[in-house]
């Protein structure tokens, strides 16, 4: 602990090289976390599906309806505990630029399918009320600044218009939180029953179901029996886990993953360099002085010591600031929510995120530490004179 | 004049002096050089993503094609026409012909599953039913192996870009789409444009297999690029039909409008706060190059060199620095990037697409402006302190 004071005054000698370093590590930690919060939006689909929750759809491509009969059945099917189903609708505001995800469902079997989806008592109540009646999530609310009670004209460029209407009309009756972080907050649910009264066309159909069943265990088995049932019908199925149809969508965009981790690689050997540089011309002018130091008794693996400590300050300093500042940020939502709607920071990687922080600062530090302790008294001591 | 000349020749001999003497530091150059070098490469590489999804969904949109969807639809998907709205559409005036008649090809547009090659994961494939003559009016349809489909027969022709990128699309093979089987019977490209990634079949089969009895968009060939406005108003006003008539060049440019901004809002975001990590570097460097170099500048104002001469001559060195770092990045990202072949899911679309990704001209240009903007900024604080410094005291200083 005493050496502390030392490392810390050397740190000071010019500080606006330290303040700099210091900067410039922040700015890769900041985005690390920002890179992190891109991933997850694509990819956390996933890990936050349930493991209880099948999604059915059809066969040749999720865009072909299914016959709303089919719910039925499949509630019949031994180890199913509950069906709902949903449709795309794609919903959009005034302008085309302001797309939203809007889904014609049933309210009660999808709040007790998708416990995530947190809507107060009153409000579900409301909502089996009115049949025009909307939930829309939090992102979205604010999105459009909305309030529960407005009354909200969506166009849908597949469906056209409402029969007698010129576009769709929904009252706001909910605002939905998700029960999860990183539980998507940008979508509009509204009933099915009024949605094929209205519509003109493909009356009867849905788009998918999502089932819960019983036994996470026994999702392969019941997949099949579902997939079974409906096997040579014009409308056959494709089950699967949500969590597998997730991840297949995610894929769709193309390998997320090693796109953010070929731009963090840049990143960091980016900033390695810049902040390993600085350590060595640190430790370089202070030749002089860490001979003095030997001179006075101070054992080589001290002194390397202390340059390590020094260089995993500044990177402690940096990276904490780096990836605090990112998740402050995270938290007050996504800074392009049209774009990306879910805007989180997984704890998981904030772990990741230390341990790169000291990782950097080990590996900034070694060459220069280890140059430090190796010096010979008497030439460090001649060095600069 | 002559005073002017002489300022030229100030900053000119200062700043060959400083650029002769960065091999002595080429430590703390080369620091600056290559993080300037990271944050060109990454935009380069990112924006190369949306430049080459951009080219591929536009390379295609000749201007004297037009594109019919129901009105009111923003994608052929959404949209829908009747048997007798294309019917009509084929007798409009403005139509280009040929020896068969009119070159109009009323189209059908569905979306198949079938497991990318890469991950065996299930992707969105665009499947078209086209008419005799889609082939010629695009104009660069060309078989590369195999040959057309037959009319009236299950067979399907691939794009070379589905052919890569999905299982189950090589000549020979059958494919067991919901109730029909298909037989691949030939591969073909279409200049690079976003054809290369859809399958073709005969419009005619489609429509039963897919119980469907109308299209879902018409193309056809104008006269000339000028026939437009002439075939545009005679379809919107016609009262049989509720139709949008555009261009297949504005009709694409509009479907890659999302992905693209998407792509270059994050790609411009993560270089930005990168250029700002790099920044700081190259701030780094040039005030120790300057710190360094303490007592040199003292001598050099002490014989008469004015101050800017000491400004701009090290901001030539940083800015050299910075180009040279810039050009490294830009020259590495087109060796790795320029023509790297991948498939996205165009949301627009709500279908995959192929493209290869495209480093362009004016993406290097905009990378090594960047470089140099780096580069002045850089340069510019640590300058400034060069020319204030205290001549006397920095005479002194070891």
């Amino acid at each position: 602990m005493k050496y502390l004071g030392l490392v810390w005054s050397n740190l000071g000698r010019k500080k606006l090289r330290t303040a700099l370093t210091v900067l410039s590590i922040m700015v890769a930690f900041l985005l690390f976390g920002f890179l992190s919060a891109i991933k997850e939006a694509f990819l956390g689909g996933a890990t936050l599906a349930g493991a209880d929750r099948l999604i059915v759809r059809h066969k040749v491509s999720l865009i072909q309806p299914l016959p709303v009969s089919y719910e039925q059945r499949i509630a019949n099917i031994p180890g199913v505990d509950g069906v709902v189903h949903m449709t795309w609708f794609g919903g959009i505001y005034k302008d085309p630029k302001n797309y939203i995800g809007t889904f014609p469902t049933e309210p009660e079997k999808l709040l007790n399918i998708y416990p995530e989806i947190l809507i107060p008592a009153e409000q579900k109540a409301a909502w089996l009320r009115t049949r025009n009646g909307a939930v829309a999530g939090r992102v979205l609310m604010n999105r459009f600044k909305w309030k529960i009670g407005d009354h909200v004209p969506l166009t849908s460029p597949i469906w056209g218009e409402p029969a007698g209407q010129p576009s769709w009309n929904f009252e706001i009756v909910g605002i939905y939180d998700g029960a999860k972080k990183g539980t998507d907050t940008s979508g509009f649910y509204f009933r099915w029953d009024y949605f094929d009264e209205a519509r003109q066309k493909g009356k009867g159909t849905v788009g998918w179901y999502g089932v819960r069943i019983k036994d996470p265990a026994q999702a392969a088995q019941i997949a099949k029996r579902i997939d079974d049932e409906f096997a040579n019908s014009p409308y056959e199925t494709k089950a699967e886990a949500e969590g597998a149809f997730a991840a297949g969508f995610a894929k769709q965009f193309g390998d997320i993953g090693t796109i953010m981790m070929a731009v963090m690689s840049a990143v960091f050997f980016t900033i390695l360099l810049v902040a390993g540089n600085t350590m060595g011309q640190a430790v370089r002018e202070r030749t002089e002085e860490f001979g003095v130091l030997k001179a006075l008794g101070y054992p080589n693996g001290l002194v390397l010591a202390l340059v390590l400590l020094e260089s995993c300050m500044i990177a402690a300093v940096g990276g904490f600031l780096g990836l605090g500042l990112a998740w402050l940020i995270s938290l007050a939502g996504s800074p392009i929510p049209a774009m990306l709607p879910v805007f989180y920071i997984p704890v998981r990687d904030l772990w990741i995120g230390a341990g790169v922080v000291l990782a950097l600062g080990v590996v900034c530090g070694t060459v220069p530490a280890w140059q430090a302790s190796r010096m010979r008294i008497a030439e460090a001591l001649r060095r600069n004179a | 004049m002559t005073g002017i000349l002489h300022w030229i020749n100030q900053v000119a001999s200062v700043a060959y002096f400083n650029l002769c003497t960065i091999p002595a530091r080429i430590g703390a150059a080369m620091t600056a050089g290559v993080g300037i070098a990271g944050v060109v490469a990454v935009l380069v590489g990112v924006l190369a993503i949306s430049a080459g999804f951009r080219r591929t969904m536009t390379i295609a949109g000749v201007p004297d094609v037009a594109v019919v969807l129901r009105a009111g639809a923003d994608s052929e998907m959404t949209s829908g026409l009747s048997r007798d709205e294309a019917r009509l559409l084929h007798d409009m005036p403005g139509v280009a012909r040929d020896a068969q008649g009119p070159l109009v090809s009323a189209e059908l547009f569905v979306v198949i599953d079938l497991p990318k090659r890469t991950t065996g994961t299930d992707a969105n494939v665009p499947m078209r039913g086209v008419e005799a003559p889609a082939f010629d009016l695009r104009g660069n349809v060309k078989m590369v192996s195999g040959r057309r489909f037959e009319s009236g027969k299950n067979e399907i022709i691939a794009g070379v870009g589905a052919a890569r990128e999905f299982a189950g699309l090589d000549v020979g093979q059958s494919l067991k789409i919901g109730q029909n089987t298909w037989k691949v019977v030939g591969i073909f490209s279409a200049g690079g444009g976003v054809a290369e990634s859809e399958i073709w079949t005969d419009a005619g089969v489609l429509q039963p297999a897919y119980q469907r009895d109308g299209y879902q968009s018409v193309y056809a060939k104008l006269v000339s690029p000028e026939s437009f406005q002439e075939f545009k108003d005679a379809a919107t006003s016609n009262p049989q039909l509720t139709a949008k008539v555009m261009r297949l060049s504005e009709f694409y440019a509009d479907q890659s409008t999302f992905l693209t901004e998407f792509i270059n809002t994050i790609g411009i975001g993560i270089a930005a706060l990168m250029a700002l990590g790099a920044l700081f570097g190259a701030l780094n460097t040039m005030y120790s190059a300057v710190a360094g170099r303490t007592r040199e500048i003292a001598t050099l104002r002490a014989l008469g060199f004015g101050a800017s001469p000491v400004v701009l001559s090290v901001l030539v060195e940083s800015v050299v620095v910075a180009l040279a770092g810039g050009l490294i990045g830009a020259l590495g990202a087109y060796l790795v990037f320029d023509g790297y072949r991948a498939a996205t899911f165009n949301f627009q679309t709500f279908t995959q697409v192929t493209f290869a990704f495209a480093v362009t001209p004016e993406l290097l240009g905009q990378a090594i402006l960047w470089a140099i903007g780096l580069g002045l900024i850089g340069g510019l604080f640590p300058a400034i302190r060069a020319a204030r410094l205290p001549i006397a005291s920095g005479l002194r200083e070891s």
